[in-house]
């Protein structure tokens, strides 16, 4: 997993709520069997017309925003399917850092497994992030160690995070090889489940 | 002294699963993990890449659902048309082989998809552990197993440890309580919850469904209820479990028989929540105060009964939730204000983990028979599995669909969410028996409308949304 320490980038705003996986990441770019790539997928109805044109309206077409690294986004951000294509595919757009009020449980989890970072804020915050960032061209920093948010106009916004979660993500952990370091917890309780749910063993 | 306060059926399976404490995170131990093939293939590569191994291969199984095409499965994966899916195919059948796990392939008459078939071989089981790269894993908590989707990244930890990190959630009851009126049931109950608490009002919490109406309900019921708990933001939903769910699970191929039976039947008993244990959150409903459900716009709580009307902008509360359902109503072709029965529908889908069971396909042919498709709308029945298709047509059911105009098809995920051939065309709009009606879902520029089997049904019949009490 890739670390997140500090972020000085570019921040666009998408001012909507329910933004859903399919709309992060249509199903027509769920066949890969690949983890890079998917930029070209992202938000890819918002972003292109039915004949794949790009839409000049739409915020990470316009030039004021191009690269930005930064997304602040409406309530309950990434609702509805798993697919871990979705964090995947904003990555590989650049963006590494989403705010917003809420955010769906498992979108949530998935951003932690790759160095996304999603950054919750009140909804007065969020609200001032999206009018700041209307123009384009707007600087925000995002430090995880100081858990803060610097606006455009250098208003700094403090947020909440698990420390463990923070702490992987300082350092970009493998959670696996951090599980594995318990394996002999595992195996005991391999041992005692086969004794005490020996049904489930020869399945 | 006081006396230990009680645990809610959530609690009791989370603490008989924890393994170790690191860090102040859980590791907890996961009994099944299902897998499929789109949200698989990377977690391999990690696999492969770290030289790692499957350690329980054993309490994986796979099943190709996502993306294979409705008809000709028998000819193989080398006949499905779409490069990507059939590659996609492939490389699940090439890692199920490397690592040893069980396998449907697509055709076999076990294979459909991966919350019918876990049930359905007796694999999900009460007190269980259940992860699936798919959100809909929550179907499995009808059980009273804790089931949930996840990630790929989690996928690929499963796989390599058999457990999961975790914090633990928090408890939310939801009592439902009374009988339905005719017409409606499990679909309708989702439904109703979803426009209750709203898609983000489960977030952070663990559903237990409990009371009257939930214990009346068969297994089929409860399935499509724990599976549209991820609708209503929470990954995960509980049924207790009963008699209901040992006589379904009684005789199935996975399901522990003679002595062993015996064995796993107290244990199974011990997941209920204790009568004085504390949830975080309440909510009851009065099933008999439910109409038959659909949704009119583009998020699953865009609920209203069939009698409604498309709500007027003016009812929402806030600038944003106008503004998404203005949105919402251009998306869906909808006048806010318009009777919900004017919508004129082009498609029909029975089908999908959350309505593709036996159940669900008894429950619509009763409504189909003797009656025709009007002759406008293209409609397809999708059995869950290739035994529940067979199931049916020893019954007779596709012969009542096929007469009536329907598509008889091959089992598999479809047009749920369309990453198959199946997909609503742009403009088209769709009675669908699944889960989601977000933009493009079924299709770019499809439009949904969710509903139960049996209004689905009476769609079908009538062209347009229709109340299924006018074909009882």
């Amino acid at each position: 997993m890739d670390a997140f320490t500090r972020l000085d980038a570019k921040i666009a705003p998408l001012p909507l709520a329910n933004i859903d996986t399919d709309q992060i990441i249509p199903k027509q770019f769920l066949k890969t069997v690949e983890r890079e790539g998917l930029a070209k997928g992202l938000f890819y109805d918002l972003r292109f017309d039915v004949d794949g044109k790009a839409k000049p309206d739409f915020v990470l077409n316009r030039p004021e925003f191009k690269g930005a690294g930064v997304l602040v986004a409406g309530d309950n951000f990434g609702c509805g399917s798993s697919r871990e294509h979705a964090p995947w595919a904003l990555m590989d757009f650049g963006i590494r850092c989403v705010v917003s009020t809420s955010f769906a449980d498992i979108f949530y989890n998935n951003c932690f497994q790759n160095g996304l970072l999603p950054v919750v804020l009140p909804a007065e915050q969020v609200q001032a992030l999206m009018e700041e960032a209307k123009g384009g061209n707007h600087l925000v920093t995002v430090d995880l160690e100081a858990q803060t948010v610097v606006s455009p106009s250098g208003q700094t916004f403090a947020f909440e995070i698990d420390p463990q979660r923070k702490e992987k993500m300082l350092k970009g952990l493998d959670a696996i090889g951090e599980t594995l370091q318990a394996a002999p917890d595992i195996d005991l309780y391999e041992m005692k489940a086969a004794l005490s749910k020996p049904w489930l063993e020869d399945a | 002294m006081r006396p230990m306060p009680g645990k809610t059926l959530y609690d009791k399976i989370w603490e008989s699963h924890l393994v170790a404490d690191q860090d102040g995170e859980s590791i907890f131990y996961i009994d099944l993990h299902l897998i499929h093939e789109v949200t698989t293939p990377q977690a391999f590569a990690g696999l492969r890449a770290a030289k790692r191994a499957v350690r329980r291969p054993d309490r994986t199984l796979a099943v190709a659902d996502h993306n294979v095409p409705t008809e000709g499965q028998a000819l193989g994966v080398a006949a499905v048309a779409d490069d990507e899916a059939r590659l996609q195919l492939q490389t699940l059948e090439r890692n199920v082989k490397d690592y040893g796990i069980e396998f449907f392939p697509m055709g076999d008459v076990r294979n459909g998809i991966v919350h019918v078939v876990g049930p359905e071989q007796g694999r999900s089981q009460p007190g269980m552990t259940i992860v699936c790269g798919d959100s809909h894993t929550s179907t499995h908590g009808a059980f009273g197993a804790l089931a949930q989707g996840i990630g790929t990244s989690e996928v690929e930890h499963v796989l390599a440890t058999q457990t999961l990190r975790q914090k633990k959630s928090k408890n939310l009851r939801v009592t439902l309580e009374g009988e339905p009126i005719p017409g409606v049931g499990a679909k309708d109950y989702a439904l109703a919850v979803i426009r209750e608490i709203g898609t983000a009002g489960g977030t952070g919490y663990v559903i237990e469904y409990a009371g009257s109406a939930i214990r009346a309900l068969s297994m089929e019921g409860r399935m499509t209820l724990c599976n549209l708990t991820i609708e209503a933001g929470a990954r995960a939903g509980l049924v207790a479990p009963d008699e209901t769910t040992f006589d379904y699970l009684r005789g199935r191929p996975a399901t522990p028989k003679g002595a062993a039976w015996e064995m796993a039947l107290p244990y199974w008993q011990s997941f209920f929540s204790d009568p004085d244990a504390h949830f975080d959150r309440e909510i009851t409903i009065d099933a008999g105060s439910i109409a038959p459900l659909v949704t009119w716009g583009t998020s699953p709580e865009d609920v209203i009964a069939v009698t409604d009307r498309v709500p007027e902008l003016a009812s929402f509360a806030t600038p944003d939730k106008r503004a998404s359902a203005e949105r919402a109503l251009e998306y869906m072709g909808l006048e806010a204000g318009q009777p919900i029965t004017e919508a004129r529908v082009d498609v029909v889908f029975i089908g999908s983990c959350t309505n593709s069971r036996i159940e669900d396909l008894r429950a619509a042919a009763k409504i189909v028979e003797g009656r025709k498709v009007a002759g406008h709308v293209r409609a397809m029945v999708v059995p869950g599995s290739g035994l529940v298709r067979a199931q049916a047509e020893d019954e007779g059911l596709d012969g009542i669909f096929l007469a009536a105009g329907f598509e008889w098809r091959e089992p598999g995920c479809s047009m749920c969410l369309a990453m198959n051939p199946d997909k609503v065309p742009p403009g088209q709009r769709c009675a669908s028996t699944s889960n989601r009606n977000f933009e493009g879902r079924q299709g770019r520029a499809g439009r949904t409308h969710l509903m139960s089997p049996v209004m689905a049904a009476a769609a079908a019949i009538a062209g347009h949304i229709a109340d299924v009490r006018d074909f009882l």
